[in-house]
């Protein structure tokens, strides 16, 4: 049987992904920030499942204003890197695992939660930079990835209820899958950030800690916080946090924390990044 | 319908209104993702706006790079990074010009922290 390993949180900010591919990680700017990820990359090698679901959303890449799916989950066996307007990154192409997306995305319809099914599409810095920050610079990705895009772009975005929820059918989708696979889910995006607008720059670093707390103790209370907050609080862009809610409701309701960090800033944003393991 | 999350100062929702606004704005945007359309539109950018059933208002904040202006006009920041990524710029490069900060300023403002919340 398949199961869910293991959780990781982690920003995407684009900035990240241009300073790893521009071998710019070593600066005073940036050492801070990959310091905080070498925990992680010793844990992840020592724990490196066969599959990711990872949980992201597009930035306008694979999907623009004509389609707009909340959830849309990947079932192709590859995806590119998007060419976001810069040229793609120069990571390796993200290999899929159609067989279990194919049963998670059944799995998940019967649990009522109406997903869309991509078979193609390509994958943009949302997707790639947290692979780049739990893997470094591979030849291949170690691991196959089942992406789940969300629509945080076009208010509103769902509920952080409907994400935790989404979250608890996928566990359930997984551990009923006959192979016997280890699988992580990641949840990314965030933390505190605007990108637009004469309050862009915005940081609430006692929310963002606030909230990394409230996903670990008690997601259940903090999937319960309305758009609102998240969006006059922590900034326009901070309602990307709704996903990792969708990461923390595939995990038992106890977790282990291997990993916490916090930074800011990197480029207007904080980042935040978890590593949790189901508690024994 | 209700709309609180008009009320936050600095600060413009993307919602259902902005996007129908926005549509050709944002999808002009996403032409830019193409190597060659970023060609055409850096050797005549008039002309390449002119193949997109834009207001004219859009069509001048886009050739101002006024990301303000482009925002209220129904622009989305994710769709506008097709333009700034066009003219070579990083997000940070463009977002600081919304905030009357120089460059210089924001960078200094975010490596200290950020803008605090309770500035508003």
């Amino acid at each position: 049987m398949a199961r869910i390993t293991a959780g990781v949180a982690t920003s995407h900010v684009p900035a990240i992904g241009a300073a790893i591919d521009n071998q710019k990680t070593g600066t005073d700017y940036w050492r801070p920030l990959f310091a905080g990820y070498e925990a992680s990359k010793q844990w992840m090698a020592a724990h490196t499942p066969d599959v990711v679901i990872l949980v992201y959303n597009d930035h306008a890449s694979a999907f623009s204003l004509d389609i707009v799916p909340t959830f849309a989950i990947g079932c192709a066996d590859h995806y590119a890197p998007a060419d976001e307007g810069w040229g793609a990154r120069p990571v390796p192409t993200v290999q899929g695992h159609p067989e279990l997306a194919a049963h998670v995305t059944q799995s998940v319809i019967e649990q009522n939660f109406d997903l869309t099914i991509v078979n193609r599409m390509d994958v943009d810095h949302g997707l790639t930079v947290p692979l780049s920050l739990l893997f470094g610079q591979p030849k291949a990705w170690p691991v196959k990835v089942i992406p789940l895009a969300v629509n945080v772009l076009l208010y509103p975005p769902p509920s952080g209820r409907r994400c935790f929820e989404l979250g608890k059918a996928i566990r359930r989708a997984v551990e009923s899958f006959d192979e016997d696979l280890s699988v992580q889910i990641w949840g990314t995006g965030g933390m505190s950030h605007q990108l637009q607008g004469a309050r862009a720059g915005l940081i609430n670093s006692p929310w963002d800690n606030a909230f990394l707390d409230r996903l670990i103790e008690d997601p259940e209370g903090l999937s319960r916080v309305p758009h609102l907050e998240y969006l006059r609080e922590a900034g326009s862009e901070a309602i990307e946090l709704v996903m990792w809610l969708i990461m923390r409701g595939a995990l038992h309701d106890r977790v282990a924390v291997r990993h916490r960090f916090y930074h800011v800033p990197a480029s207007n944003t904080a980042v935040g990044h978890l590593v949790l393991e189901n508690a024994p | 319908m209700k709309k609180p999350y008009t009320e936050i100062p600095g600060t413009t929702i993307f919602d259902m209104d902005q996007a129908r606004k926005g549509y050709y704005l944002n999808q002009f945007c996403m032409s830019l993702m193409k190597a060659e359309n970023r060609e055409r539109f850096k050797a005549d950018e008039s002309a390449y706006l002119q193949e997109w059933p834009m207001t004219p208002e859009q069509r001048l904040g886009v050739i101002a790079r006024d990301f303000n202006r482009l925002i209220s006009l129904g622009g989305n920041i994710f769709f506008l990074a097709k333009i700034f990524s066009t003219d070579g710029k990083s997000v940070q490069q463009a977002v600081c010009t919304m905030t009357g900060m120089t460059q210089e300023q924001y960078a200094h403002m975010m490596s200290n922290g950020g803008r605090p919340p309770a500035a508003g």
